[in-house]
């Protein structure tokens, strides 16, 4: 798995799926259309100034509240490749995995400010911040999750696992 | 042999070891699996169906329909269709459509007894722990997974232990002890751990209070909630036709570690109000009395049982609803709104103004009737108020008890309820 670099978008404690996934963008929407409403209610921007390899950092409980993984989806979707938080919310940071999108444990977010460049080696769980030359510490993943991450995600893996018994 | 707390005992179990400790990862058979027409067949159903394996064990998959129902939306349909469409292709028998809100109807329907290890595709499931099972909530890729192999890996947690002591005072319920707790130590305050609940008030609660507390365990950011079962669980299980129930089995050794324990004055406590948009932003009553609300809703798998029906009869019963206030009570359960329907409390609220809903998440997930309007203030005895999830994110919502919301549609602000009892 190589190094993840992109731009940092950066928020704060709490960020909740009714924020990153509203129940209008995903009850009669698609997808591709529903990502554009990702965290509409904090900050109507943010969708649309996400590129293609960016990193979201958060504070404490990121992903708080309900099961809809569309929370994680819209982020990868609208180009999100890692996401870095203090504390997760347990359900999100499964579903974020799942979907094979990294999502580290990093105690020193605050010292990640937003647009700075990250650097990120998912399996050392280092980030190097490449604007202000820090590198920060990461919780490593479990290594049966680093696995799962590496086959791109929770389906990839269960079709690479279930071939292979077959 | 090692001491291990009740939610220890279950996961040990389910992945056939002697024991386990938290922080160790185990992968653990699935007794039972629940999702419903949200996370279900339109998601982790068409995610199976592309992996292309047959469903572990059918006899262990529930799925009820309760979050896109009674919905004209074209949409909302379409998800129906589905969901009727693959449960009739593979033959599932525990299907309940309609029938009410899926973490009520789960144990109302027999299948939720102490010991069993569950996972649920929706964030509430914790609420089968006050029955002494094991149930967490996870999403639609993960459910996939479950459906394919019947295993789930696990993180065995720690365990918070709440104790409520002494007899709540009339007027107060579950809902105000577990707002207290989160007001007490945040959303993210058991994180990762198990709440395990008990005390003298705890145990003379019924089963429908129980599940109040073990359901906004999700609140706390718990992996689940969960009540050592006794004999009211043993009567109450016994009234859905659950057999078997073993209760000497799944009791925590009285020597376990437990992470933390906090003690909740259950005799001292008052009734309680989360103020918008975080349920962590709970406070005794008092500090929001006064609040003019635009709508009060008795909902959800939290805060629409048959207890809490009846608690808001006792308000509201001879009296009528502010002019400036709507008033919604949407039953969690078809069984429930047929009880309260013969007990003639139906009639005490619909005479008090209140309009009858259909079942379903509704309200509490900002569909339908009771979703809130633009700018408008809304008290609910649901779970969550964060922006913009019942109603648009210029709307505001507080939490409380069924006391609470039926003494504010009454008063149409937020007011005591034991000033009405």
């Amino acid at each position: 798995m190589s190094n993840i670099q992109g731009n940092a978008h950066v928020y704060g404690d709490n960020i909740d799926t009714d924020q990153l996934a509203p129940i209008k963008s995903y009850m009669n929407m698609e997808p591709e259309e529903g990502c554009k409403f990702c965290l509409e209610p904090l900050d109507p921007d943010f969708a649309g100034a996400v590129k293609d390899g960016d990193i979201f950092v958060a504070g404490n409980n990121m992903g708080i509240g309900s099961s809809r993984e569309q929370a994680p989806m819209f982020l990868k979707m609208l180009g999100i490749r890692a996401v870095l938080a203090k504390s997760f919310s347990r359900i999100f940071y499964r579903n974020t995995l799942n979907f094979g999108l990294p999502a580290l444990v990093c105690a020193e977010t605050d010292k990640i400010s937003k647009g700075d460049v990250l650097s990120i080696d998912p399996l050392a769980g280092t980030v190097e911040n490449l604007s202000t030359h820090e590198t920060l510490a990461c919780q490593p993943l479990p290594e049966h999750l680093l696995t799962m991450i590496a086959d791109g995600g929770l389906l990839a893996h269960l079709e690479k696992k279930l071939k292979k018994s077959a | 042999m090692m001491s291990m707390t009740l939610s220890e005992k279950i996961i040990a179990k389910a992945a056939g070891a002697e024991s386990v400790s938290p922080g160790e990862i185990v992968v653990c058979a699935v007794d039972l699996a629940m999702m419903h027409d949200s996370s279900g067949p339109r998601r982790a159903g068409k995610y199976l169906d592309e992996l292309g394996v047959p469903i572990w064990d059918k006899d262990k998959l529930v799925i009820i329909t309760d979050h896109y129902v009674n919905d004209p939306d074209p949409g909302s349909v379409r998800t129906q269709e589905i969901t009727h469409q693959w449960v009739a292709d593979k033959g599932i028998e525990n299907f309940y459509p309609e029938q009410g809100i899926c973490h009520v109807i789960l144990p109302e329907k027999g299948h939720i007894k102490p010991g069993l290890f569950c996972v649920g595709a929706d964030s509430h499931s914790t609420t089968a722990g006050a029955y002494g099972a094991f149930m967490v909530g996870v999403g639609a890729t993960e459910m996939t997974g479950v459906l394919a192999t019947g295993e789930i890996w696990v993180r065995v947690p720690e365990t918070l232990r709440i104790n409520v002591t002494g007899r709540l005072s009339p007027g107060v319920a579950a809902k105000d002890v577990i707002l207290k707790l989160c007001g007490q130590i945040g959303v993210m305050g058991a994180n990762y751990m198990a709440v395990e609940y008990g005390g003298d008030a705890v145990k003379a609660m019924t089963m429908d209070e129980r599940m109040t507390l073990t359901n906004m365990a999700a609140e706390l950011g718990a992996k689940t909630g969960i009540i050592a079962p006794d004999a009211v669980t043993v009567e109450t299980l016994a009234d859905y036709g659950a057999d078997n129930v073993d209760v000497e089995a799944w009791q925590g050794d009285d020597d376990a570690k437990v992470a933390r324990t906090i003690d909740i004055n259950g005799a001292g406590l008052a009734p309680q109000v989360a103020a918008p948009s975080n349920p962590e932003n709970a406070a005794d009553v008092a500090a929001s009395a006064g609040t003019k609300v635009g709508q009060a809703y008795l909902g959800a798998c939290t805060g629409a049982k048959l207890d809490d029906l009846r608690m808001a009869a006792q308000i509201v019963k001879g009296r009528q609803k502010s002019i400036n206030t709507r008033f919604f009570v949407a039953p969690a359960t078809h069984r429930i709104r047929d009880i309260a329907a013969k007990e003639g409390i139906l009639k005490i609220l619909e005479d008090a103004g209140a309009k009858i809903l259909p079942t379903g998440c509704g309200g509490c997930i900002g569909l339908g009737e009771a979703r809130l309007d633009e700018g408008m203030t809304g008290i609910s005895s649901t779970n969550r108020n964060f922006v913009g999830r019942a109603g648009p994110a210029t709307s505001k919502l507080y939490l409380g008890s069924a006391y609470s919301v039926a003494a504010a549609a009454i008063t149409g602000k937020i007011t005591d309820p034991r000033e009405l009892l």
